[in-house]
């Protein structure tokens, strides 16, 4: 089964889970920047959240079914309509062959997701289908493409409440091996700032931006290159802080104030241009419970889907539809 | 900021990441030992580990949190730590020379005038010095197979710069720290950009994606532009006409 591409945004890529175990080659994770998407994409199709899915990030595409399909919308909320009649995002729906599915620009957050039922099948590359574009793995997706899909069957039909995670916030946040690199009045005022997301982002990392002064480690433009993990906030040698995201470096020498939990990471990815931030520590102990409280919800989101009610206003033909025949009068 | 640490450190990174650092300057026999830690705990295949690489002067580990506490991660490593003297450890066998031809300077290298005066030295002189500089690969990082190489003559340690340089191309040999990295794909850096290679580090469309390896050791000889686009032009392989033998002693 295929689904074409009729029109694409600049940035959509396949993406996973990403790939592990190659970090002492210096090749870093990737896989899709919102991961609680793939899950969520994954309850509503009934199937492995292990499959890839097409990230769009900022503005989607228009896609033609070649076949009857199911497909699911998740991450940032993007219009979306199949042959112009509207359709709900964070839900699955079938897309009949011949339908035309269109994907307009992101309304709040960055990623949006589409999910074929089955998972899309294209080539792996060292355990992934992952695009890495840093690393030049994969390129993004063109206009003309297949995105083809194992077999499958199944329901659609299907929505799903997201966690809340479009707006910023505060992203939890954990001391790593080069925190106290900084003194306690630079952690103190970095924990205490409104920051907002700045204008550079890829998926690569993000600037955190704030009005007032850098964060600056001490002798940190000397500082040896080590490792680095999706989630550790960066300083440039400005202090600006930096967010580092799927596609970051393994390494660099750029000091890392602290890491945000994998369970804040989506909404981190998410957190639109402009978008108030604030860190806040929590201690290991305190991690440890967030992770597992997070690892549980992931695991329960098969259990929360719901049936697709549909609102009359996304019936175009609304008036073709007989609405009384078979109402009953109350006083019969 | 005091250190007053004991190497080595063993220490989280991160919320599942672990730490073995075995200095925080550069250093040939911390290096030796990092690479050396991460090949046994490598070799040892615990079940909790889904990851591991060595940087300059760690090793590191990414665990699964489900399975093990951090404290307990961070006693197993430190009990193996203390099995031996990871300092005195031997480097690896099989390593080989590349030389790698380089265009020093010029609009290709731009920042080899600024990186010069740094050092204290005249253009022509870095470039004889880099030239005949044979340095060993540290570590792999940063982007896929870019090594950091080193280590440099002291006069070579220089900072980092303030400011990124928005992009340099792959290939692009830069230089802070008594190090150099040789770029994998273009990239913006903080490193001066002081020669320029055909050399491709990361080969997706070949059966040895990653050539180099820890421990391999590089020599940059000068080469001409016209030289350097000729290779260009034949460059299918990847390799930029770089050499490559056997280290045998």
């Amino acid at each position: 089964m295929t689904l074409i591409v009729r029109s694409i945004g600049p940035a959509c890529t396949i993406q996973d889970q990403g790939r592990s175990g190659y970090l002492d080659q210096g090749l870093s994770r990737s896989g899709a920047a919102d991961t609680l998407a793939l899950h969520e994409g994954a309850a509503l199709l009934r199937q492995s959240p292990e499959l890839a899915a097409l990230e769009m990030a900022g503005m989607g595409g228009e896609f033609e079914a070649t076949q009857n399909m199911r497909i699911a919308l998740t991450g940032a909320r993007m219009q979306a309509s199949i042959d112009g009649s509207p359709v709900v995002w964070n839900a699955s729906h079938h897309l009949d062959a011949g339908q035309r599915l269109a994907i307009g620009a992101a309304l709040q957050g960055n990623y949006g997701y589409l999910h074929l039922g089955g998972g899309i099948d294209s080539e792996v590359f060292l355990g992934s289908r992952s695009a890495h574009l840093t690393a030049r793995i994969g390129r993004s997706v063109q206009q003309g493409d297949r995105l083809s899909c194992s077999p499958d069957a199944g329901d659609a039909g299907l929505k799903l409440t997201p966690a809340e995670r479009f707006s910023g916030g505060v992203l939890r946040v954990v001391p790593s091996f080069q925190t106290p690199l900084f003194d306690d009045a630079t952690l103190d005022r970095f924990s205490h700032t409104s920051f907002y997301r700045g204008a550079r982002a890829n998926r690569m990392g993000m600037h955190v931006d704030s009005d007032g002064d850098g964060f600056a480690a001490s002798g940190q433009l000397n500082i040896l290159s080590e490792v680095i993990t999706p989630g550790d906030i960066q300083m440039t040698g400005t202090g600006d802080p930096f967010i580092l995201l799927p596609e970051c470096q393994t390494t660099g020498g750029y000091p890392r104030i602290a890491t945000v939990l994998p369970c804040d990471m989506s909404r981190a990815a998410q957190t639109p241009a402009g978008g108030a931030i604030r860190f806040e520590f929590v201690s290991m102990d305190q991690a440890n419970e967030l992770h597992k409280a997070f690892l549980s919800d992931l695991a329960r989101l098969p259990a929360k889907v719901e049936a697709l009610v549909r609102d009359p206003h996304d019936i175009p033909d609304l008036l073709s539809y007989q609405l009384i025949g078979g109402v009953i009068s109350a006083t019969d | 900021m005091a250190r007053h640490f004991q190497f080595p450190l063993v220490r989280t990174v991160g919320f599942d990441g672990a730490l073995v650092t075995f200095a925080d300057t550069m250093s040939e026999t911390a290096n030796r030992a990092a690479l050396a830690f991460r090949s046994e705990v490598d070799r040892l295949q615990w079940v909790e580990v889904t990851e591991s690489s060595a940087s300059l002067g760690s090793a590191f580990v990414r665990f699964d949190t489900q399975r093990v506490s951090h404290q307990q991660m961070l006693r197993k490593l430190e009990d193996l730590v203390g099995q031996k003297d990871w300092y005195t450890t031997p480097l690896p066998t099989g390593r080989r020379l590349w030389r790698v031809p380089t265009v020093y300077g010029t609009d290709l290298a731009p920042q080899l005038d600024d990186a010069a005066a740094a050092a204290g030295l005249t253009p022509e002189d870095a470039i004889r010095r880099l030239g005949q500089s044979r340095v060993r690969v540290l570590t792999i990082g940063f982007a896929p197979g870019q090594p950091y190489l080193g280590p440099l003559a002291p006069e070579f340690n220089i900072p980092r710069l303030q400011n990124l340089t928005p992009m340099v191309p792959e290939g692009a040999l830069v230089l802070a720290i008594s190090q150099f990295v040789l770029f994998s794909g273009p990239t913006p850096t903080g490193w001066r950009h002081v020669g320029q290679t055909n050399f491709r580090c990361f080969r997706p469309d070949v059966t040895e994606t990653f050539p180099l390896r820890p421990g391999d050791e590089l020599l940059f000889e000068p080469a001409t532009r016209e030289e350097l686009e000729h290779i260009r032009a034949n460059n299918n392989d990847g390799a930029g006409g770089a050499t490559c033998e056997e280290i045998t002693q």
